[in-house]
């Protein structure tokens, strides 16, 4: 049996279902036993912009997106005009067959710079402005054209079913591009209707119309359509696998590691987390009554950090969830949470700065800005996951941290994360510990809430426990918490704080702090969700007989130097792979281990990396024609 | 043992100046909590930034010295997490009515049941005398250049439009009343606030203490009386009674023209109370039930070091 790869791509208006269609195609696919990489690429805009979706199916576990698609469902002009060139050579595009004179300058959502681009290739090409135009050049290239007129298909449909409603219900033209696509490339039609089935579980009526208009467009294309050499026709379930958003990650973990109190401020692309944790605030506990997460939405992203402390301090865990704007205004608080030791878990998903940026788009430019957040010395961690599955683990992980270092804790995530869909291995409570570390349940005779210890740590009370009180302050404190501006006093405490930096890294496992993918010659290091797109060129490239290793840092900060350094010392050549322009990963690489990144992957366009793009830089790394920075760019 | 008023004080050098009014509302807090006797752990005093932050820390209770602007973030967050706490909130005008105006406004939306404090001398004391939003356009307090450009913010007013259901305006000078309001204020079901006039007597030259107990005007007069007079001496009712619009915007309306006094009469007393509005914990109980008996704050969520939330239904909802 041939290997399976297939890269789907779907686009259309925002608010023209786009998303909607895209997840039953991966539910669809991921039924019928595929791993799935699915991401989303949108505006900051509500209604009309274009929006897509590209999902890819494999028969192996994939990690990444690529650069050419398979198979482009298309029901507006603007999809054709932004992506007919990625379309493979044997690839296919169907489209609505009434587009086809529509010029570039009808659609009036394509700005100027693409249109500019654009006019430029058609014109070197010798073709009209147009989408016969674009589509002739797709043709030449060897595309298949998959002409349906989405119109007729209504009408048809109205007719054959007595519903003269059904010939206006736009609206469905997502379902139709899904179902086309479906039986174009012979996928069973039970798993779409099921699909369909479960989106609308609550709207029947609807559900009905969507699954008529599936199963036409679905045998149309099955019928009509014979000459495309793609099918998927299903392998066998993976077992135990679920089919998951990108933000599930984070949330779930944060149910499952005892998060009470989440507050938020609401920002691209983190607040779909907050609004999942409302939408699941009651929770089940095993052999005791009910729990529930309170989430309450702040008036600021200040409120939502003075809240989530205040809520710490009596004993709850509390995090909150927010980007880079966000972040920023976090900041002083998040001074205060340090000098009072009090443990918190900032989930910080990234877009791209600076300023608003490009703020629905993915970047992964704060990481300088999270290890340096917050006036003052003091010691806080920084924690970087790298895919969706690892997220959930790695919040329990945060909590953990938070709680024994009594420490403010900044989770790095991204909008590549956040507006992911993939299948992965299902999410294993029993695989997350809790440890409150120094928390107190009872305490009896005087307590000083900062006690000078050993190893710093002094155990923690909380608002409200009998005979526990004490004071916080944002001044410098004595062991009770009172202000005092003794220069003996500071000393000790300043050690006291700063001497868990440490700590942590002498007492968080190795395999928490950094990832090793094997070491080579040629080593990758990079943090976050530049993960999935490395492992996958890696591959690529070990099919090639080229052997390259990967280092994924997860400790960011402290910044595990020595661990570090051991790791690479048979390394030659280093790459620094990151969705930022200044390489900020590559900056504390340099600082703290005092070696040369020899080569740089970046990309700031906003979009995230294709696995392709990572391979394509990596062989001309290999072959000696790169230049020390490569700067990557695919994606409309 | 019952607590004595002793209880309540800490050992912590006070440096507050000589005749600063922030010592009244300090001695009135505490003779609030001994005579309600809350015990000492189960109330918190969260304070902003300046000299009135520092209150927390001269009460022996939990004390909890927050950031400038800020207090009722803090305070509202561990309110939400263990609510059976008793929750003050204190700071100073330029605290709560400039830099944390936003967060005044959306406390009132929550009506989150504690207490909240402003010690109220329209000047920025700890940072040497500039102008704070309550003090009066054109007024030129000593250490001012030149007299102040900003029409002031009137706390009344902005407490009763923003949705605080019990408003209140007390003196620093009289402790015993004061200390009344605060009782009030803590036992009132729903967000309070307090207004409390205190003079600083090191930057604030104009609204001082002889200024408040009408010294110049008795020049005028050749007979002293006082500006401040309390609302309950002229049988001014505060309370809304029953739960009817035209009941609530009188009261509303009432309460916004006696804040509107100021120069010659100041009243002090309870200016609104409203505890017909939900209380935030009511809001929370419809959609969580058991919110109060099991606040996040007491949840088990963990036995022997691994988690006992059950999240099966929502993985198995999932499964591909």
């Amino acid at each position: 049996m041939n290997s399976v790869d297939f890269t789907w791509l779907i686009g259309g208006p925002q608010g023209s279902g786009v998303d909607s269609g895209a997840n039953v195609f991966s539910k669809v696919c991921a039924q019928m036993g595929y791993q799935i990489f699915g991401k989303r690429e949108f505006y900051s805009n509500i209604k009309g912009d274009h929006s897509y979706f590209v999902v890819r199916a494999s028969d192996k576990k994939i990690h990444s997106n690529v650069n050419d698609i398979t198979l482009m469902a298309s029901f507006d002009a603007e999809t054709i005009f932004r992506h007919f060139n990625e379309v493979s050579k044997d690839g296919g595009i169907i489209y609505d067959s009434d587009l086809d004179k529509i010029t570039t300058d009808e659609v009036h959502t394509l700005d100027t710079y693409f249109k500019e681009r654009l006019h430029k290739d058609l014109e070197s090409k010798n073709k009209p402005f147009t989408i016969a135009g674009v589509l002739e050049i797709a043709k030449e290239k060897g595309v298949n054209l998959y002409p349906v007129s989405f119109r007729e298909i209504l009408s048809n449909l109205a007719e054959e079913t007595d519903n003269p409603k059904l010939r206006g219900l736009v609206r469905m033209f997502n379902v139709i591009a899904v179902s086309l696509s479906l039986g174009l490339i012979k996928m069973p039609l039970d798993p779409l209707l099921d699909s369909i089935d479960s989106i609308f579980s609550k709207k029947l009526q609807i559900a009905e119309i969507n699954k008529q208009a599936a199963d036409y467009a679905y045998n149309f294309a099955k019928s009509k359509f014979a000459n495309f050499q793609y099918s998927l026709t299903g392998i066998a379930k993976q077992p135990n696998t679920i089919l998951v958003q990108g933000y599930y990650g984070t949330s779930i973990g944060k149910m499952v590691s005892g998060c009470r109190f989440q507050s938020y401020y609401p920002i691209t692309p983190a607040s779909d987390e907050s609004v999942y944790l409302e939408s699941h605030e009651l929770l089940e506990i095993q052999n005791d009554r009910p729990g529930s997460t309170i989430v309450i939405q702040t008036e600021d992203e200040i409120s939502a950090m003075g809240m989530m402390i205040g809520a710490s301090l009596t004993g709850t865990r509390a995090s909150t969830s927010t980007s880079g704007p966000g972040f920023a205004l976090m900041s002083e608080a998040l001074g205060w949470a340090g000098i009072n030791e009090v443990p918190i878990v900032i989930t910080l998903y990234q877009r791209s700065g600076p300023s608003t940026g490009l703020p629905t788009r993915h970047g992964q430019d704060d990481l300088l800005f999270a290890v340096h957040a917050g006036h003052g010395d003091f010691p806080k961690i920084v924690y970087a996951s790298g895919d969706i599955e690892e997220s959930f683990y790695d919040t329990g992980r945060c909590f953990n941290y938070a709680d024994v270092y009594q420490i403010p804790v900044i989770h790095m995530m991204d909008k590549f994360l956040s507006s992911s869909v993939v299948t992965c291995k299902k999410f294993d409570s029993q695989k997350v510990s809790i440890d409150r570390g120094l928390l107190l349940d009872k305490i009896e005779g005087e307590y000083k809430r900062f006690a000078f210890t050993e190893d710093g740590i002094s155990p923690r009370s909380r608002l409200g426990l009998d005979n526990g009180v004490f004071w916080n302050t944002g001044d410098e404190s004595d062991e009770f918490g009172h202000i005092t501006e003794d220069p003996q006093i500071r000393i000790k405490m300043m050690d006291k704080r700063m001497s868990r930096l440490d700590l942590v890294i002498r007492k968080i496992p190795q395999e928490e702090q950094v990832v090793s993918f094997g070491v080579s010659d040629i080593t990758i290091i990079s943090w976050g969700s530049t993960k999935g797109p490395i492992i996958d060129a890696i591959s690529m490239l070990k099919n090639e007989g080229i052997e390259i290793g990967f280092l994924q840092i997860k400790l960011i900060h402290p910044f595990p130097s020595d661990y570090i350094k051991s790791l690479l010392k048979n390394t030659k050549t280093i790459i620094d792979v990151e969705a930022n322009h200044s390489a900020q990963l590559g900056k504390i690489f340099k600082q703290n281990i005092s070696r040369e990144i020899d080569y740089f992957i970046l990309k700031y366009t906003g979009r995230g990396m294709t696995s392709t793009e990572i391979f394509d830089s990596l062989k001309k790394i290999v072959e000696n024609k790169a230049n020390k920075r490569e700067i990557l760019s695919h994606g409309a | 043992m019952a607590l004595k008023l002793a209880d309540y004080k800490t050992e912590v050098h006070n440096d507050w100046c000589p005749g600063c009014g922030d010592f009244g509302i300090v001695n009135a807090l505490q003779m609030a909590l001994a005579e309600m006797g809350i015990e000492r752990d189960k109330a918190t005093i969260f304070s902003g930034i300046g000299c009135s932050g520092k209150t927390s820390h001269f009460i022996n209770t939990y004390g909890i010295h927050t950031l400038h602007g800020r207090v009722l973030t803090f305070a509202q967050g561990g309110k939400l997490a263990n609510p059976e706490m008793t929750v003050i909130a204190v700071g100073g005008d330029g605290d709560g009515l400039g830099i944390g105006a936003g967060h005044f406004v959306a406390a009132g939306r929550r009506n989150i049941d504690m207490t909240y404090i402003i010690f109220d001398n329209g000047v920025y004391g700890l940072t040497k005398g500039q102008a704070s939003p309550t003090l009066k356009l054109g007024e030129k307090t000593k250490s001012l250049p030149s007299p102040n450009t900003n029409f002031n913010v009137n706390p009344i007013g902005l407490a009763v439009a923003s949705g605080f259901t019990f408003v209140a305006r007390g003196y620093s000078y009289d402790v015993r009343h004061l200390k009344d309001l605060i009782i009030k204020a803590v036992k009132h079901k729903g967000l309070s606030f307090l207004d409390v006039l205190q003079p600083c007597p090191t930057y604030n030259d104009i609204n001082t203490r002889d200024w408040y107990a009408g010294v110049d005007l008795a020049q005028e007069s050749m007979e002293r009386h006082s500006r401040i007079y309390k609302l309950e001496d002229i049988h001014f009712d505060p309370i809304v009674h029953y739960d009817d619009e035209t009941e609530v915007n009188e009261k509303l309306s009432q309460a916004l023209i006696k804040s509107l006094e100021w120069d010659r009469k100041i009243p002090i007393g309870v200016f609104y109370q409203n505890e017909i509005v939900s209380q935030y914990s009511t809001r929370l109980t419809d959609r969580i039930p058991n919110y109060l008996e099991n606040p996040p704050a007491k949840q088990k969520i963990s036995e022997n070091g691994l988690p006992v939330t059950d999240v099966s239904e929502i993985l198995d909802s999932l499964r591909i």
